[in-house]
């Protein structure tokens, strides 16, 4: 399913701080498991992940290192920081809020 | 390249298509890295449900999306990248080309202006060599930083009222150091004359940002268009002094002397004009000289850990006492001046993504042993400061050192933890950049305050 630019880039961050609170993991496996968590409905632009997981990095909600993988090739791992779950925690209150607020709406339709 | 891809092995399609996103300028080598290993697990994946390298590589290729939306997307989030090129990129088209001759007037203009405003106290008699020189070091920024913040008013496109905004600081400043009654030759006229470029300097930097200045990003590349104009102003008044060399050694062949031409015009108005022609060329050009500054850096932070490892070590083992007085003071002041330069410009060319690495330990044992060093020295000057008595130079020199120590010890701090990666770099450059303000107030303080505080004298 298309989401639209503005919701992809809003989902963004609490889908991958939510996949690496799970433990350290890397760009094609974080896009690998957002397909899987959503049953192949959310699919992302590859090359897009890149630029939030650097934004992220910045921020200093993640850190990052390079690791040798058993094929020989290197590849950047990620790993969420202790400011990473604080930020998390916020975007799921928020998420929540947005969520609870959406289904009683569509709920009252509905039963109407 | 699809025209011929059928034929091609997979290595080889890989290779060419590095090749393409190597050309991007917001894409650094180790980015290229990570999208062509996630590109290797797209394709790997793809062979497995049965696709051939050919249809692998093309859907792997498609998924990463176009090439242009992706480096976009890293520009933005890399924007000090592309410092260069967004200066350049304006560069393109008829349009763009006329308003590069527009500028290169405007600048000539300014240059020229700001030339002949260094001439105007001569026209009321007070000659650059005469018993009233001080109207010039007083006034020294005021006759060419109206015109430099000009240039950028232009260039950013202020408004009428950010303009009238600008004016007033450089007006203030005009009619205050003009206006108070220094006693002539005295400490607070010399500091004063010191002082008001620093401050004034500020206002140059918020032109500059053109209403970004409150962004750490902006601050950075105020501070890398300080360097680079530095680099360059040196490069010019050491071609100036060739030309002045020369007016006076070929003038005096024939017999006539020219030595009053270059004092009382080359040098004064070349030292004006080569102000805005280098912030020109600083704008301009800033591929010629690409990123001096950080290059010093590198060359000359080893080299400076090494002088102040050596003499703290000589320090203690000799046990000589450090020699104080106000030069000493002021020697390290210079010092820390240089210290907090080398961590700025090596954190302005710095990739903030990169891991920290041996330059970065170095450069954190450089500011630790300043730090230290410079604290030594302190102690000794404060435990002897009141035998000295407090004079408006020495407490002067010793507001600045405490504001470089400040600092540089919490750069320290910051330093350390991003050596043991509990703190991305960019903490320590918006550290910085939250810093410089500091300076410009203190400056201002200094021009200010100190003349009535030490009786203007």
């Amino acid at each position: 399913m298309d989401l639209g630019k503005d919701l992809v880039a809003a989902s963004a961050t609490p889908l991958v701080l939510a996949i690496l609170a799970d433990g350290d993991s890397y760009g094609y496996a974080i896009i690998k498991r957002v397909a899987e968590m959503s049953g192949g409905e959310l699919q992302w632009t590859d090359g897009m992940l890149y630029p939030v997981l650097h934004r992220l990095e910045r921020q200093g909600l993640v850190t990052a290192r390079w690791t040798e993988a058993d094929t020989g090739r290197k590849r950047k791992y990620y790993r969420i920081t202790k400011n990473g779950r604080a930020e998390l925690a916020l975007q799921r209150q928020r998420w929540q809020v947005v969520h609870n607020t959406l289904r009683g709406l569509w709920l009252k339709a509905y039963t109407v | 390249m699809s025209a011929h891809t059928g034929q091609q092995p997979l290595e080889e399609q890989i290779g060419e298509w590095r090749g393409y996103l190597r050309r991007r300028p917001a894409l650094h080598p180790p980015d290229v890295d990570e999208l062509e290993g996630h590109l290797r697990d797209q394709v790997a994946m793809l062979r497995q449900v049965g696709l051939s390298e050919d249809e692998a590589f093309l859907v792997a290729v498609k998924r990463n999306g176009s090439l242009d939306a992706v480096s976009r997307e890293f520009a933005r989030e890399h924007s000090e990248r592309l410092w260069k090129q967004l200066v350049l990129a304006e560069g393109a088209g008829p349009a763009a080309a006329a308003t590069s001759r527009l500028e290169a007037i405007i600048l000539v203009v300014l240059a020229i202006a700001a030339a002949l405003t260094i001439k105007i106290p001569a026209l009321f008699g007070v000659q650059i060599d005469g018993p009233a020189q001080d109207v010039y070091a007083k006034n020294l920024s005021l006759f060419v930083f109206p015109y430099l913040a000009c240039y950028f008013a232009w260039k950013r496109h202020l408004d009428i009222g950010g303009c009238v905004r600008l004016a007033l600081p450089f007006l203030a400043a005009a009619i205050f150091v003009n206006m108070v009654p220094f006693v002539p030759r005295g400490q607070t006229e010399q500091l004063s004359a010191l002082h008001l470029p620093i401050a004034l300097w500020l206002v140059i930097g918020i032109t500059y940002a053109g209403g970004r200045w409150s962004t750490s990003d902006a601050r950075m590349d105020f501070v890398r268009f300080s360097g680079e104009l530095f680099i360059y102003y040196v490069l010019m008044a050491f071609g100036g002094g060739v030309l002045t060399a020369f007016t006076i050694m070929m003038f005096h062949a024939i017999g006539i002397d020219a030595q009053w031409l270059a004092q009382a015009w080359i040098l004064p108005c070349g030292a004006m004009g080569a102000v805005l022609v280098g912030s020109w060329l600083v704008e301009a050009k800033q591929s010629v000289i690409e990123n001096m500054a950080p290059v010093l850096t590198r060359l000359f932070t080893p080299l400076f850990t090494v002088l102040l490892l050596v003499f703290a070590g000589t320090m203690f083992w000799t046990g000589n006492p450090i020699d104080v007085d106000r030069d000493v003071l002021i020697a390290f002041d210079l010092l820390l001046v240089v210290v907090v330069g080398l961590v700025l410009y090596s954190a302005s060319a710095r990739d903030a993504q990169a891991p920290p690495d041996f330059f970065d330990a170095l450069q954190l044992l450089l500011v630790v042993s300043a730090v230290a060093v410079d604290a030594i020295a302190l102690g000794a000057i404060a435990a002897r400061i009141s035998a000295f008595g407090f004079t408006a130079h020495r407490v002067a020199a010793l507001g600045e050192n405490l504001i470089l120590l400040v600092n540089l010890a919490w750069t320290a701090w910051i330093y350390a933890r991003v050596v043991r990666r509990r703190t991305p770099f960019s903490t320590l450059e918006r550290w910085q950049t939250a810093y410089l303000p500091v300076y410009a107030v203190w400056a201002a303080v200094v021009v200010i305050v100190f003349p009535p505080l030490f009786g203007y004298r």
